[in-house]
């Protein structure tokens, strides 16, 4: 049998269900493994190692008892430092909020705990999530399980290394403009983006509220979708949340025969790389062969998609950052010297505690809204934005002939060297060209693991993904199981 | 000093809403009082994740207020982040609303003069600093109650008619509910613009904050006044805006901002909370909510003078806290007389107050027939309280009365036999038992008549 730390969640958990392993055995496995790479791989800026091993003995006797919960009782997983979590330290990567410990769950951790899930750890991030390669983090670079020169993508670049590394079943990312997809790409894992409201946004650090969503990071399709099962749903703390239920239980795959999947001209378009883009039209001609049916289609006004988000996004940033003031919690200059004035405190304490990247956004944000560029940015963004989003609804327009499924790349190239784009925001942009248009449109997308590019030191992975209509997330899982069937791409990296 | 010069007066009052929990979270709205930070949670301490959930109480709130103001509600409503940094504002923004409140225009009638609104809207409180020497300390347990926004149009002419504006308002706030409207504890706060013009020229318009009573409103719009009257000549005409404090103690207003600074708080809607649609009646239903607002008290001093008169509607509105005569002088069922009856009848006995409505309602009818001498009305009533039947105690009393009046009228018509009895001759009575039970028909009883008799004629 393979150490216990490589199962999917669906092996352990049948495992544990005969109950041939415990759950104490699989997560002290998986802190064997967390000990051995992540010394390297730098995934975690904290362990929760002894609230996991009481939680897994309480799992432990709650099957003994025959009483186990569902499927995630007694699995491990991890989950992004950017949700708070009760009584353990909640960082968003940024020294603002060093020391922060949360009175509260995000309801998404409350969720998971409920279901007996293990939080083994909180994964690293850019710094509130603003990022493409985790280096923004104010604590440390994250490393790619496939090439340790090399980034792991991001912002939820810790999750998507620990799932890769095998240093968790699974990871909960969060995804702004490509924060779940990218890294799970460059790593070699499933990552869901779900829609937007399917999952509660409580208890999560707000990066830019109208297109965060929050979805898992898995070794595969189904696991994914268990995860889908206990963490999405209606939240009365979050009036943003979606107001049906969707099951997402036991989901089986669909057959791929008589599906529609569209390739938008657009993202196949300069830029990309051509070993990427073989990747991905090897994999459209595998869904060819099993009886998918391929269409070309444009979407126009996803040119516009990045420019967009990047006045919606740092907008609502500058708005949501404002809290961080100094006074009730995180880094205060206070602390130092008690006789600043209001107005250093502000400013001393916001100037010390942001890194580099949150003070640009912030700047780029209260640019655009400011008295006199509201009208020229942010309110001519949101009529883009709502032409994007038609874009996709006729895209997937079934009384017109639409699609069932947009497939599309995930990033223009695969995973860049560490330090190779980070003194250069406009490139670190543009890596998010192909995921950044989803987000506004608010639909489903996820990142399967597609193939492999040869570089001279190393192969490094390559995603594909695959888009579906608003609210479609189940079926979009559905299709993402057989689809993964139809790759099988199970390699591991060689740590 | 230029006497002729036309003022020209705005408000902008915030009422907080009296409503059970916070705005945007679930924290009691009770914390006024109490110690500090103790009525506060993770969502109004604006703790890191956490995300507003509006408060659907005091939209409904806001609304009423809006209806009962003639104010138009529109379709869609959203709220919108106003920026600015500030201690006793945790999010470092406020949710407000920016250019779609939930209610738009709108008038309200003050000394005969219709003073018009621009909007109602609704936002967050902030909390309270206490400053302490060096030292300011916050207290957040006011952070996130409900506020509504009141902005008039500059129709205001006279700091009295401001004044009465104020007091308008915190009658109608009490009588819908909607607010405690305690000026001194803060549930209503006023700022107030000021300008004077002669037609061609116009004065700064002076902003004055804070005014936390009716007679500071009046007092320091007074002094505003006077000194922009004085000042009139010296204007250019484009001063702008300025503001000044009002300091209570000595009576004087002092210069806050001598230009006003060029805020930007950087509006934009508020994505944590998607827009209301206002027709939706899943979400809000305007017709029970126009349903639901009581008649206001010059409403009812109307309809109470028109069938009543000015006196006695405005003495029945002192006790009639039930609003029972107006239910019986809008019951059509009725006619006019029985309920001018009705309400001469409550302004004397307050005991009616206890009658259920229907009972209320028979007594009108009957009332609009037959007179009752008041002590038989006033048993009526006692009557009927306690035992629940009004109908039967009438008919006692009826009958009741018609023994008294066959009682009265033998006496009156026998005064040999009322002497002879008076002189000792006490068999004579069952001479006039007789005559009694004859005028009765001999629908009676015997020994009540007799004891009747003898109660009347004494000795």
């Amino acid at each position: 049998m393979k150490p216990l730390y490589q199962l999917t969640i669906k092996e352990a958990s049948d495992l544990l269900e005969e109950k041939k392993i415990s759950s104490l055995d699989l997560v002290e496995s998986v802190f064997k493994r967390i000990d051995q790479v992540d010394e390297k791989v730098k995934a975690y800026l904290l362990l929760n190692r002894d609230g996991a091993i009481k939680s897994a003995k309480l799992s432990d006797e709650r099957i003994s008892r025959g009483k186990r919960i569902g499927r995630l009782d007694g699995i491990p997983i991890s989950v992004k430092d950017l949700l708070c979590t009760k009584g353990i330290e909640t960082t968003a990567a940024s020294n603002i909020l060093k020391g922060f410990i949360p009175s509260y769950n995000a309801t998404v951790v409350e969720k998971l705990e409920r279901a007996g899930a293990i939080i083994v750890g909180k994964t690293n991030l850019d710094a509130f999530a603003h990022g493409s390669s985790t280096e923004n983090s104010d604590f440390q670079v994250t490393k790619n399980p496939w090439d340790l020169n090399r980034i792991p993508g991001g912002s939820s670049g810790g999750s998507a290394a620990a799932v890769a590394a095998d240093m968790c079943l699974a990871s909960i990312g969060t995804d702004t403009g490509g924060s779940i997809r990218q890294p799970a790409s460059l790593c070699s894992v499933v990552g869901f983006k779900p829609s937007y409201g399917r999952v509660s946004r409580y208890g999560v650090i707000a990066m830019a509220s109208s297109l965060d969503v929050v979805g898992p990071l898995a070794k595969t399709a189904e696991d994914a979708s268990i995860m889908m099962d206990a963490i999405s749903g209606p939240d009365d703390l979050d009036p943003t949340t979606i107001k049906e239920n969707e099951n997402f239980t036991n989901l089986k795959p669909i057959s791929l025969k008589g599906l529609k999947f569209a390739l938008p001209r657009e993202f196949f378009a300069k830029g990309i790389d051509e070993d990427v883009k073989s990747v991905i039209m090897k994999a459209v001609d595998d869904i060819k062969g099993s009886g998918g049916e391929i269409v070309e289609i444009s979407l126009p006004s996803v040119k516009y998609a990045l420019s967009v988000y990047y006045i919606i996004q740092p907008a609502e940033v500058s708005s949501n950052l404002q809290r961080y003031d100094g006074v009730r919690y995180g880094h205060s200059a206070y602390r130092d010297r008690n006789d600043l004035k209001l107005e250093e405190l502000y400013t001393n304490s916001r100037g010390q505690g942001f890194g580099k990247e949150a003070k640009r956004r912030i700047m780029l944000g209260t640019y655009v809204l400011s008295a006199g560029y509201y009208d020229a940015y942010y309110k001519k963004a949101l009529k883009i934005r709502t032409l994007v989003k038609n874009d996709f609804d006729k895209a997937f327009d079934k009384s017109a002939g639409g699609a069932d499924f947009v497939i599309t790349p995930v990033s223009p190239t695969p995973a860049f060297k560490v330090g190779e784009k980070s003194n250069d925001p406009i490139q670190m942009y543009l890596s998010d060209i192909y995921t950044v248009p989803i987000n506004p449109a608010g639909v489903p997308a996820i990142s399967l693991p597609a193939g492999f590019v040869e570089r001279v030191t190393s192969k490094l992975p390559v995603g594909m993904q695959v888009i579906g209509s608003f609210k479609d997330d189940k079926r979009l899982l559905e299709a993402s199981i057989a689809l993964q069937d139809l790759l099988k791409i199970d390699e591991k990296p060689n740590l | 000093m230029n006497s002729d010069l036309k003022t020209t007066i705005g408000l902008e009052i915030h009422i907080q809403l009296k409503t059970n929990r916070k705005m945007f979270c679930f924290c009691s709205n009770k914390g006024e009082d109490e110690s500090p930070n103790t009525f506060v949670c993770p969502i109004c301490l604006a703790m890191p994740g956490t995300l507003p959930v509006p408060n659907i109480d005091a939209i409904e709130k806001i609304i009423k207020l809006g209806l009962s103001l003639n104010c138009q509600i529109p379709e869609k409503s959203k709220f919108d982040r106003k920026h600015y940094f500030y201690p006793d504002l945790p999010k470092g923004y406020q949710i407000s609303q920016y250019d779609m409140p939930f209610c738009k225009g709108g008038y309200l009638e003050v000394d005969g003069k219709k003073i018009r609104l621009n909007r109602i809207h609704l936002e967050e409180d902030a909390g309270k600093l206490i400053h302490d020497g060096e030292r300011s300390i916050v207290d957040l347990n006011r952070a996130g109650t409900p506020l509504a926004e009141m902005v008039s149009e500059p129709d205001i002419d006279s700091p009295s008619q401001a004044k009465h504006f104020m007091q308008s308002i915190q009658k109608l706030v009490r009588a819908l509910d909607v607010s405690l409207a305690n000026m001194e504890q803060g549930h209503m706060r006023c700022d107030a613009n000021i300008s004077v013009t002669n037609g061609t020229k116009r004065s700064p318009i002076v902003e004055i904050k804070n005014l936390n009573s009716f007679r500071f409103v009046e007092k320091a719009l007074t002094i505003e006044q006077s000194r922009l009257q004085d000042e009139f000549d010296s204007y250019s005409g484009k001063e702008g805006k300025v503001t000044r404090g009002f300091d209570s103690k000595s009576g004087v207003t002092y210069q806050l901002r001598s230009k006003e600074e060029a805020k930007d708080y950087r509006y934009f809607p508020e994505p944590d909370i998607p827009p209301f649609d206002l027709t939706d009646k899943s979400f809000i239903d305007i017709e029970r909510l126009k349903n639901e607002i009581p008649m206001l008290p010059e409403q009812k001093m109307a309809v109470l003078a028109e069938v009543v008169g000015d006196d006695l509607a405005k003495a029945i509105l002192k006790i009639d806290h039930k609003d029972a005569t107006l239910g019986i002088l809008g019951d059509g069922s009725i006619d006019k007389k029985g309920k001018l009856m009705f309400g001469k009848l409550i302004v004397n006995n307050k005991e009616v107050l206890n009658l259920s409505r229907e009972q209320m309602v028979d007594l009108a009818k009957v009332l609009g027939e037959k007179v009752f001498p008041s002590n038989i009305l006033r048993n009526i009533i006692s009557e009927a309280v306690k035992s629940g039947d009004l109908i039967s105690s009438i008919n006692i009393a009826d009958d009741k009365s018609s023994l008294t009046e066959a009682v009265d009228s033998v006496i009156k018509n026998n005064p040999e036999a009322v002497k002879k009895y008076l002189a000792g001759k006490k068999e004579t009575i069952g001479f006039l038992i007789g005559q009694v039970m004859r005028e009765l028909q001999g629908k009676a009883d015997p020994g009540e008549v007799k004891s009747s008799l003898e109660n009347k004629i004494g000795g």
